[in-house]
C-alpha cells in the first residue's frame, strides 16, 4: 500500500504547530496502524529527519497509551479498538490519511501526537482509591458478599484504560465519562463505600479544575471508547455527586 | 440545565393547550381564547408558574451560556480534520447554537403578543355570543388573528413562516434535550431509558409540529 499521511509536527509544548505532508510505500496491510508510523519514522531517520514522537506501549489494547485522532476520529475508523489494534487493511491503498493528537487544554501537546495525560492521573489523585486494612490481618475479598450484578457493571467500569478518547472525541472536551468509570467501579462495591461521598465530590472538582469541558450527552464517548465504557457511568456519577452534595457535611 | 429543561417542556405542553383554542372560531372561540388570557395574566396560581417560567428560562439561558463558553475554552486547538457526525448526532452537538435561536424566537414571540397584552393598547372585548359581557376583557384574540392576517399586517406571511421556523429549531432542541435532561439528572435504566427516549423523539415532533400549525392555520384561512 502507498499513503499519503498529513501528520500534526509540533516540536514542543510551546511552540506552534503545523501539519505535514509525508509518503510511505510498500506498507503491508497487515501491519498495525503503529507499525505503518514505525516505517515512517525509519524513513525520517534514515533522512536524517526528526522522527515523529507518538504514545505507545503494550500494543496489544489494553494499556491505554496510543492514542492519534486519525481521520476525524478517535483511534481511527474501528469501534471498540486502541490505535494499536487498528491494522492497515482497514484504509486503501492510496488513502490520504490525517493523524491529530487529542485536543483539550487539559491534554495539552508534548510533542507531536504526544500528550500530556496526568490530569486523569491527578482526578484519580483526587479520590479514585479505596482504604485498605494494612495491620497485615486483611480480610479475605470474598468475605464480603457482593451481589453478581454490581460486580459484572463495576468490572465493566475498570476495564476504563485511561486513554482519553472521550476526552478527545467530546465536542466539549469533557472527561465524564472517565472519571464516571473510575467513580463507579468504587461506588458499586462495598469496599468504596467509605470514602463514596467525598470521593465523587473531589474528583469532579478536581476534573473541573483541569479544564476539561461540561458533558453535554452527545454520546459521541460511549462510542468511541476502545472499551464500550457505557454512558450509565454518567448518569450514576451525577446520582452519586447530587447524593453526596446533598448529604456530605 | 436538565431540571429547568424538563420544566419548560411542561410549560410548552401548557402553552400549547392554551393554543389549540384558537382553532375553535367564531365568537365561542373568541370569548372562550380572550377569558382564558385573563386567567393566564391574573390567576395567583398560574402567576406563581410563570415567575417559575421566566426564572426557568433565564436560568437556562444564561447557564448554557456559562457552560458553552468553558466548553470552548476546553479545546483550543480545534482538530484539522473532524468526523462528528460518525457518533453523535447534528442535534446534540449545536445545543447552544439551537437554544440561541429558541431565545431570539422567544424575544420576539413576547414582545408581539405577552407585552402587548401586558402593556400594550389593545382593543377591548365588550360583548360575546350571550350578549354584553359583565366585564370587558383585553381582546388578545383580535390581536393574535390580525397579526397573521395579510389584510392587517402586511408582514403576516412572513411572522407565520417566521414562527413556524422557530418550531423546527425547538424541534431539534427537543429531540436531544427531552433524554439528555433525564441523563443528566442520573436517570439512565435498562428498562425506562428507552422509554425515554421513544417519549422525547415523540414529543420533539409532536409538540413543536402542533404549536407550527397554527400560525399557518391562522395565515392561511384569513388570507383565503
Amino acid at each position: 500500500m502507498n499513503l499519503t499521511l498529513k501528520i500534526w509536527r509540533q516540536a514542543g509544548p510551546s511552540v506552534i504547530g503545523k501539519m505535514e505532508t509525508y509518503k510511505v510505500s510498500d506498507i503491508s496491510p497487515d501491519m498495525s496502524f503503529l507499525e505503518m508510523m514505525d516505517v515512517l519514522n525509519d524513513q525520517l531517520i534514515r533522512d536524517g529527519k526528526d522522527p515523529v514522537a507518538f504514545d505507545h506501549d503494550c500494543r496489544e489494547g489494553i494499556c491505554g497509551m496510543c492514542s492519534m485522532y486519525i481521520n476525524g476520529q478517535a483511534h481511527g475508523p474501528n469501534r471498540g479498538t486502541t490505535t494499536c489494534q487498528l491494522h492497515m487493511r482497514s484504509f486503501k491503498d492510496g488513502d490520504t490519511i490525517y493523524i491529530e493528537p487529542w485536543r483539550a487544554a487539559a491534554f495539552p501537546v508534548i510533542k507531536d501526537l504526544s500528550v500530556d495525560r496526568s490530569s486523569f492521573d491527578r482526578i484519580i489523585q483526587a479520590g479514585g482509591y479505596v482504604s485498605v486494612n494494612t495491620s497485615g490481618n486483611t480480610q479475605d475479598a470474598n468475605a464480603i458478599p457482593v451481589p453478581k450484578e454490581n460486580a459484572d457493571k463495576a468490572f465493566d467500569a475498570a476495564t476504563c484504560i485511561g486513554c482519553g478518547a472521550c476526552v478527545a472525541t467530546c465536542t466539549n472536551s469533557s472527561a465524564m465519562l472517565f472519571v464516571s468509570a473510575k467513580v463507579s467501579q468504587l461506588a458499586l462495591l462495598p469496599q468504596g463505600d467509605p470514602e463514596r461521598e467525598l470521593r465523587v465530590l473531589r474528583m469532579v472538582e478536581q476534573m473541573d479544575k483541569e479544564g476539561f469541558g461540561n458533558c453535554s450527552n452527545t454520546g459521541a464517548c460511549e462510542v468511541e471508547c476502545p472499551k464500550g465504557i457505557s454512558l450509565e457511568n454518567i448518569a450514576r456519577m451525577n446520582r452519586e455527586y447530587l447524593r453526596a452534595s446533598v448529604t456530605s457535611e | 440545565m436538565g431540571a429547568t429543561g424538563l420544566f419548560l417542556c411542561l410549560f410548552l405542553v401548557g402553552h400549547l393547550a392554551g393554543n389549540l383554542q384558537l382553532f375553535i372560531g367564531g365568537a365561542e372561540g373568541q370569548l372562550q381564547f380572550n377569558e382564558y388570557a385573563k386567567f393566564m395574566t391574573t390567576n395567583p396560581a398560574v402567576k406563581i408558574l410563570s415567575y417559575l417560567t421566566y426564572f426557568s428560562i433565564l436560568f437556562h439561558t444564561v447557564d448554557g451560556i456559562l457552560l458553552a463558553v468553558e466548553n470552548r475554552k476546553a479545546r483550543p486547538v480545534k482538530y484539522a480534520y473532524n468526523k462528528p457526525s460518525a457518533n453523535s448526532s447534528w442535534a446534540s452537538r449545536n445545543m447552544a447554537v439551537l437554544g440561541t435561536l429558541v431565545l431570539a424566537f422567544i424575544v420576539v414571540h413576547m414582545s408581539n403578543f405577552w407585552a402587548q397584552m401586558h402593556w400594550g393598547e389593545i382593543p377591548v372585548q365588550i360583548s360575546g355570543p350571550d350578549g354584553t359581557l359583565d366585564e370587558p376583557l383585553k381582546d388578545l384574540h383580535t390581536v393574535v388573528l390580525g397579526f397573521f392576517n395579510p389584510a392587517e399586517n402586511s408582514l403576516a406571511l412572513a411572522a407565520a413562516l417566521l414562527y413556524a421556523f422557530a418550531m423546527v429549531a425547538i424541534a431539534f432542541h427537543l429531540w436531544h434535550g427531552f433524554q439528555s435532561a433525564w441523563q443528566s439528572l442520573g436517570v439512565n435504566h435498562p428498562r425506562y431509558t428507552p422509554l425515554i427516549k421513544g417519549a422525547g423523539k415523540a414529543f420533539s415532533v409532536v409538540i413543536p409540529a402542533l404549536f407550527a400549525i397554527i400560525p399557518l392555520y391562522l395565515y392561511f384561512t384569513q388570507a383565503a
